[in-house]
């Protein structure tokens, strides 16, 4: 099939199912009349409403380009590392390196994923940043905590920059017999991390016997129903991809397992950083955020780049 | 659909300004709110967290020696804002400061005041000035709302020009009551007692900060 032909096809189909989902979703909300059914149609509704963010990600990124793509994740990290750094213990005597952080680091980064230098857009953040923050820190003369504050930053940077950036870094990948299409390999990522998130959280509802501890809307039978589900449809959506279906199968289990262990991981980190309940109707934005809705993609994404990279890049 | 101004629009981009009502809800009865002053983005945040009917009935109370001298921040203050200017250096030391917010009151508009009269660039305010009290005697059927604005500080701190991006949280509280014969010293104590209650009701743990 040739690019449009295709771009069409796979529009068609997520509209559909998307549509489906919405119409199913407004309808559980409405109906719903406990506490927890309302809380669960409103974690629900919640991650449909990324699948729409994905259809404007891919038709964006058809239309205008990778350059778009990228544009489109920067804004995702600023979106998600304003959260991070509401929640650290940063003070008013880190200013420049928050200004670093915003205005230079986010657009440097993406300009290198843009441009497609690989070997500097690696090692940026984990290496150069790594060193000039605490330095543009310890130079304030604010002693109080700084350790806690540096070390708080840099991982606010690496997940939310660096790992982010590895998404549209995929669609810049150079594969031999797949060119052109980087948007869709990008779009495979995506889908199956969202499905890995949408498949548990409905499928937790028929088999919610131990809910999770640090996800009370899922349950662990839903999570392994989920991440199955969005193997099989990984491996079906081998069409799109430069993979063969058994390659295929094994790169869905690589990105499901990577973003189960990121919403883990995050959830640790938000916990530990005093965000008390995440079910709690709380107001506070990292729990209906940016943040939230990235996680299981932070860490997926720099696997699935560095393996793609590994096997089957040129 | 309206489209959101495009200072509304930069505040939240900037800091969210994601309001929270505790005490209270954004209706349209006369109000005057009084907040924490700790940064130059205050005025602007505390408005732009406002709903857009109410956005059209508040006017921010803002220092005539800052937002006053011409250029684009009085264009922005005047025509965006549509601010009160108060003349906090009494140039014309005849004339009462306070008059320009009365004539506001008087036409039913709300008031968005920092009684401290300054920026205070930590997480907790300082001294209230006695502007506040009279207004609350003059028109004791204006509701007096507090508010506590959250991590401001720590966006644009005390000399910087640029605001960084944290995400902030505006919390009102509850109308303060008035109480009969109540001296001016403890009505304004009590009043910053309201916002620094506010401020101890930051959903994140760490608030040492």
């Amino acid at each position: 099939m040739r690019g449009t032909q295709l771009f069409l096809a796979v529009m068609a189909a997520m509209l559909l199912v998307f549509g489906i989902g919405t119409a199913i979703g407004n309808r559980i909300a409405a109906r719903a009349r406990e506490q927890d059914r309302i809380a669960w149609a409103r974690q629900l509704n919640l991650r449909i409403r990324v699948g729409w963010v994905l259809v404007l990600l891919f038709a964006a990124g058809f239309a205008l380009g990778e350059a778009a793509l990228a544009v489109l994740f920067a804004a995702a990290s600023f979106f998600a590392l304003r959260e991070f750094v509401a929640l650290t213990p940063i003070r008013a005597s880190d200013y420049w390196a928050l200004v670093l952080a915003f205005y230079v680091v986010i657009p440097l980064q993406y300009l290198l994923v843009a441009g497609g230098s690989f070997a500097l857009f690696t090692v940026f953040i984990p290496v150069y940043l790594f060193l000039l923050l605490p330095v543009l820190m310890a130079i304030a003369q604010d002693t109080e905590r700084y350790l806690d504050r540096v070390a708080k930053m840099q991982w606010g940077m690496m997940i939310c920059v660096f790992c982010v950036s590895h998404a549209p870094a995929v669609a810049r990948l150079s594969l031999p017999g797949y060119d052109d299409r980087g948007w869709l390999l990008l779009l495979y990522l995506l889908l199956v991390v969202f499905l890995a998130d949408l498949l548990a959280v409905v499928a937790s509802v028929f088999w919610g016997r131990t809910p999770l501890r640090w996800d009370p809307t899922k349950s662990r039978e839903g999570v392994l129903a989920g991440a199955i589900g969005a193997v099989v449809v990984g491996t079906l959506l081998w069409g799109i991809t430069p993979f063969r279906i058994w390659q295929s199968t094994l790169m869905s289990m690589a990105i499901v397992g990577a973003s189960l262990l990121g919403s883990v991981v995050l959830t640790a980190v938000e916990r530990s950083l005093g965000v008390r309940d995440l079910t709690l109707e709380s107001g506070v934005p990292l729990v209906h955020g940016v943040l939230g809705r990235i996680e299981g993609l932070a860490f997926a994404a720099p696997v699935f780049f560095h393996l793609t990279l590994y096997f089957f890049a040129a | 659909m309206k489209f959101l101004p495009p200072l509304v629009w930069l505040a939240r981009l900037l800091v969210g300004a994601y309001p929270r009502w505790i005490g209270c809800s954004p209706t349209a009865a006369q109000r005057i709110y009084f907040a924490n002053h700790s940064s130059h983005m205050d005025t602007l945040v505390l408005w732009a967290s406002l709903p857009a009917a109410l956005r059209a009935n508040t006017r921010p109370v803002a220092a005539r020696d800052y937002w006053g001298r011409g250029g684009l921040r009085q264009k922005i203050a005047e025509e965006e804002l549509n601010v009160v200017l108060i003349d906090r250096a009494r140039e014309d030391s005849s004339a009462d400061p306070l008059d320009p917010l009365r004539a506001a009151l008087d036409h039913g508009f709300s008031l968005i005041i920092f009684p401290e009269g300054t920026r205070t660039p930590q997480p907790l305010p300082g001294p209230f000035k006695s502007g506040l009290y009279r207004l609350a005697q003059e028109f004791p059927q204006v509701e007096l709302i507090p508010v506590y604005l959250d991590n401001l500080h720590r966006s644009m701190p005390k000399g910087a020009l640029l605001p960084v991006p944290i995400i902030s949280t505006l919390r009102f509280g509850a109308p303060l009551a008035r109480i009969e014969g109540e001296s001016r010293e403890a009505f304004l104590e009590r009043a910053r007692a309201a916002v620094i209650a506010l401020a101890a009701e930051r959903p994140q743990a760490e608030a040492a900060t």
